[in-house]
């Protein structure tokens, strides 16, 4: 046991133990965002004014939060709206663009029909097109179809999502079709076949664009800006990014930014570490690929 | 996307006929594919009102005089001609930079994603959870830490961290400008998106590694293929196309869609002696500081036919031959 033990460590050392020290000292340098904005939120105003700026905090406090709450509270729109409304929105949005979006990658990765190739050709376009210039036409749509100041705003433009389509036709087509086929012999039905087979074939995919979907929605400005007049529709990331666009040089509210960038980060990171754990672990217990 | 043979009654269509039946026929086919259209139906319903047809308001946009409130002149390709013959700022700057940029960020990042994700994937499983949200963090943090600890990094005078650096170790006489000096911002934005370039592309080939059959190893050498690069040429590689065309795709579009950094390290729409303007610069130039908004859609249809060549390319190295 113990010359199997030494046999291994052998069989590590030269490789695996370099790549992990390099790999970790990499590593900490690509984390210094994550260290920085965690540090950051907590500095008192003395110290996020240092020049130059110091990176560890020595006196953590709350008060940041404090100010940003009970400055939003003075506001026409207290805090937890446009919090409940990030929360509703991207709690809708998330599972519906999964949903439609694996849906349609299924049938254009794996079946032949009319207009399918006009469909690919579509997606992979208006990936590449530049996104400001289409900002006035949609919000040219969006009031023309009276769901401006509706949480459809919000939910309907994003559910488009070319790019999680573009990624799960990739992702399904590896699914072998002897597989798809078996099944339909077996007597699945087609949603049969998609629920029981597709799904759990793709979680990996799944995991993925429900990271940068999340990502996506929970950062996003656009829609509060373009498609809400009333301020009670809008979301904390506009809140949010209101507060710190006027603050790029000011004094005043900079440890209100500073903690609003923490809040808007947090969800992040944990949809983050909670899917990607999926990615990880799926494909290694099941046995098909 | 690669082989599409369940339903194999569209393989037969070849036989001449009359308009009758042809027409009969696709009914016929539209019937049995109804599923298919109904999985499909409500992405691409979001999809047409919310993409498609905006993008087509926008192209037409590029054939017009428009300012946003106004009414619209139909100009045909005067704006197309100015931007080629007239537009020097275009000509002598936006389009070199982004060139240039894309150039070197497009695969030095991509192959920078690959090569770690790889690494990352050979690392023991319990810890890579931390590696890749290392790598990720960047990408996750965007544009806070971006103002923040790239500014603080590269400011002008003796206390920037690397002109203090560099002072310290005898390198530079005297503190560099960094952000300001037309010579060395698009190296600096260079870098700054080289480090950002982990992002979806890179998460995607994650998934990818973890989708290669791990038979494929052990066959593999039985048949010879010994040490870690044959593998990853002959085995992990070819098992990963759709997400490495993806991932290509990905980048070249990020690439040329960048724009937003040089604005953010400086601090200013338009960069110093347009050291740092790229096309997106640019087109945000005319669209919301001169609300010339039929000028800025026409140069956005050229970087739409820009990216569709790159496309068209990363297509060639990676896809299979009967897409697009």
């Amino acid at each position: 046991m113990i010359a199997t033990f030494r046999r291994r460590m052998r069989k590590v050392t030269p490789f695996q133990i370099i790549l992990t020290v390099c790999f970790t000292g990499l590593a900490a340098f690509m984390a210094l965002p994550l260290i920085f904005i965690l540090n950051h939120a907590f500095k008192p105003q003395n110290e996020l004014f240092l020049f130059p700026p110091r990176f560890w905090v020595h006196n953590p406090t709350w008060h940041n939060f404090e100010i940003l709450f009970l400055h939003a509270s003075n506001g026409a729109v207290p805090f937890t709206r446009y919090l409940f409304n990030s929360f509703l929105v991207t709690g809708i949005t998330l599972p519906s663009v999964i949903i439609v979006s694996t849906m349609a990658a299924y049938v254009l990765a794996k079946y032949n029909f009319h207009f399918k190739g006009l469909i690919m050709g579509l997606i992979t376009l208006s990936l590449m097109f530049a996104p400001e210039t289409v900002s006035i036409p949609r919000y040219l749509i969006i009031s023309g179809l009276h769901i401006n100041n509706t949480y459809f705003g919000h939910v309907l433009p994003a559910l488009a999502s070319p790019l999680a389509v573009f990624m799960l036709i990739g992702f399904i087509s590896q699914i072998p079709n002897e597989l798809l086929e078996a099944a339909k012999i077996d007597g699945a039905s087609q949603l049969g076949i998609f629920m029981r087979m597709v799904l759990p074939l793709t979680v990996p995919a799944i995991a993925t664009i429900s990271i940068f979907t999340f990502q996506g929605m929970w950062g996003d400005v656009e829609t509060s800006t373009l498609f809400m007049q009333s301020e009670t529709m809008r979301t904390l990331a506009f809140y949010v990014n209101s507060l710190v666009s006027g603050l790029q040089n000011s004094v005043a509210g900079q440890n209100m930014a500073a903690a609003a960038g923490l809040l808007m980060f947090i969800p992040n990171l944990i949809i983050f570490l909670l899917f990607q754990r999926k990615v990880l672990e799926t494909m290694v217990h099941s046995g098909i690929k | 996307m690669i082989n599409t043979e369940l339903s194999p009654a569209l393989a037969k269509v070849g036989r001449k006929s009359g308009l009758g039946t042809k027409l009969g026929r696709f009914f016929k086919e539209l019937k049995r594919d109804t599923f298919a259209y109904l999985f499909i139906a409500p992405f691409l319903i979001c999809f047409m009102i919310f993409i498609v047809i905006p993008v087509f308001m926008a192209g037409t946009l590029g054939f017009t005089s428009y300012n946003g409130f106004g009414s619209l002149h139909f100009i045909g390709f005067d704006n197309y001609l100015m931007l080629f013959t007239n537009d020097i700022i275009f000509l002598t700057k936006a389009l070199p930079n982004t060139f240039l940029f894309a150039l070197i960020v497009g695969p030095g990042g991509y192959a920078l994603a690959f090569l770690f994700a790889w690494l990352i994937h050979q690392l023991p499983i319990r810890i890579r959870d931390y590696y890749t949200l290392a790598f990720y963090a960047p990408s996750m943090a965007g544009a806070v830490a971006l103002s923040v600890v790239w500014i603080a990094a590269f400011s002008g005078d003796r206390v920037g961290y690397v002109n203090r650096f560099l002072l310290k170790f005898g390198l530079i006489d005297s503190p560099v400008i960094w952000l300001q000096n037309p010579d060395y911002l698009l190296k600096v934005m260079i870098l700054v998106s080289l480090w950002m370039s982990f992002s979806v592309g890179f998460l995607a080939m994650l998934a990818g590694l973890q989708t290669v059959n791990r038979e494929l190893y052990e066959a593999g050498s039985i048949d010879g293929v010994s040490n870690r690069l044959q593998q990853v040429f002959y085995i992990t590689l070819p098992s990963m196309k759709p997400q490495l065309l993806f991932s290509a795709v990905m980048t070249i579009v990020g690439t040329l869609k960048a724009g937003a950094i040089s604005t953010q390290l400086t601090g200013m729409p338009v960069t110093p002696q347009y050291a740092g303007h790229l096309i997106v610069n640019h087109i945000d130039d005319y669209a919301f500081i001169r609300f010339e908004l039929g000028y800025a859609s026409s140069i956005s249809v050229m970087l739409l036919l820009v990216s569709y060549f790159a496309m068209r390319f990363a297509y060639r190295l990676f896809g299979s031959k009967e897409e697009m």
